[in-house]
């Protein structure tokens, strides 16, 4: 029943990750993407939003775009699963739907 | 699983093209199947075989051709978005009265009808974006 | 298409302002092919999205094709439920008095005319999209 919303857009340029948490239902998944990865990292003024979201949604980071943009694994806010791209697709058959916040 | 992909942007600007092409090549290699991918909008500009990227860059297009290739993958291009934006098979040419084509291997240009039962006839429809 | 095979409901989720990209444009071709699919369909304005629905558009000053006179005509095509999102107006000064009056004519009740937006809150439209089998952002 549920949804994997997928965000691909940076928090601090564009509204995609908050419409994304407005819409996203507990036990929806959350994926950042591309530019949408750069929310994940720790001390960002995005993190607070993104740990409260946490309470009812599972959110994970495309661990490529993290690699890609020097994030590395211990600056990820901690509660952030790591995926790789066989893991997206685990993540979009196991929602009902896929929901892309453009 | 059967999945359908839907690709707004064109190689190079945005990176769509490059994390669908990261996505399908997954889902294939775990045994998925791809019903479709569409291009739609600047999408569509994956789709040209005139692009000539620098050597130690990926190429897209042979990308996504290599892949059709290997799994008899279907790309579809919008006809209308196509039309816009100068992407050409060898029929639309003549029809259109241009003086060449340039349609990629295994792409073939197509209407949004193919987009629409792309998401009747898969389980799941991914679409990426700018 | 066979009949037994079950309607779909498609989403058509709307978030850019139309003119500075052409994504309304285009997610407005694919609204109006997808009618011919018989498939259950709805769309979302959402943040900017909500500009798309503007009375008094007139694009003719730049040159580029004006298209919102199509939104008055999807209930032709029998697209009934544009779904506008009330937060997204206010955040932008906006009521529903400044979107374009959209109806479509109700069969069972006599042709009557009846409006096409319906204006819902996030958390309403948070339980819409957990509805959907397709979801198509533009």
């Amino acid at each position: 029943m549920s949804t994997l919303h997928t965000v691909n857009k940076s928090a601090y340029e564009r509204n995609a990750l908050k419409s994304c948490l407005d819409h996203a239902l507990p036990g929806d998944a959350i994926l950042l993407i591309e530019d949408g990865v750069l929310a994940a990292r720790k001390g960002g003024s995005i993190a607070p939003a993104l740990t409260a979201a946490k309470a009812s949604c599972k959110i994970y980071a495309l661990g490529p775009d993290l690699a890609a943009r020097g994030i590395v694994a211990g600056q990820v806010l901690e509660g952030i699963e790591t995926v790789d791209y066989a893991g997206f697709v685990d993540l979009a058959a196991g929602a009902s739907r896929v929901c892309a916040w453009l | 699983m059967r999945f359908a992909i839907q690709i707004n942007e064109g190689p190079y600007t945005h990176q769509a093209s490059d994390t669908a092409y990261q996505f399908t090549k997954a889902a294939l290699e775990k045994g998925h199947e791809i019903f479709r991918v569409f291009f739609y909008h600047d999408g569509v500009n994956n789709g040209t075989r005139y692009t000539v990227p620098p050597q130690d860059d990926r190429n897209l297009q042979k990308l996504w051709s290599e892949l059709a290739e290997k799994y008899k993958l279907d790309l579809v291009v919008c006809i209308a978005a196509a039309q816009r934006r100068g992407i050409l098979d060898a029929n639309e040419a003549k029809r259109q009265g241009k003086d060449g084509d340039n349609i990629a291997p295994g792409f073939r240009i197509s209407g949004l009808g193919q987009l629409i039962e792309a998401g009747i006839q898969a389980d799941r429809l991914i679409v990426f974006g700018d | 298409m066979s009949d037994e095979q079950a309607k779909k409901k498609f989403f058509y989720l709307n978030r850019k302002a139309p003119y500075g990209t052409i994504y309304a444009l285009e997610s407005l071709e694919v609204v109006l092919i997808g009618a011919a699919f018989e498939q259950d369909v709805s769309l979302a304005f959402v943040d900017d999205g909500v500009f798309q629905l503007m009375d008094n558009q007139d694009a003719a000053g730049t040159g580029m094709k004006g298209f919102s006179k199509i939104y008055r005509a999807l209930g032709d095509y029998e697209v009934r439920k544009l779904y506008v999102e009330k937060e997204s107006l206010e955040t932008r000064g906006l009521s529903i008095e400044d979107l374009m009056p959209i109806t479509y004519e109700d069969e069972n009740e006599d042709y009557a005319e009846k409006p096409s937006i319906i204006l819902v809150g996030k958390s309403e439209l948070a339980k819409i999209i957990a509805d959907q089998d397709v979801v198509m952002s533009f």
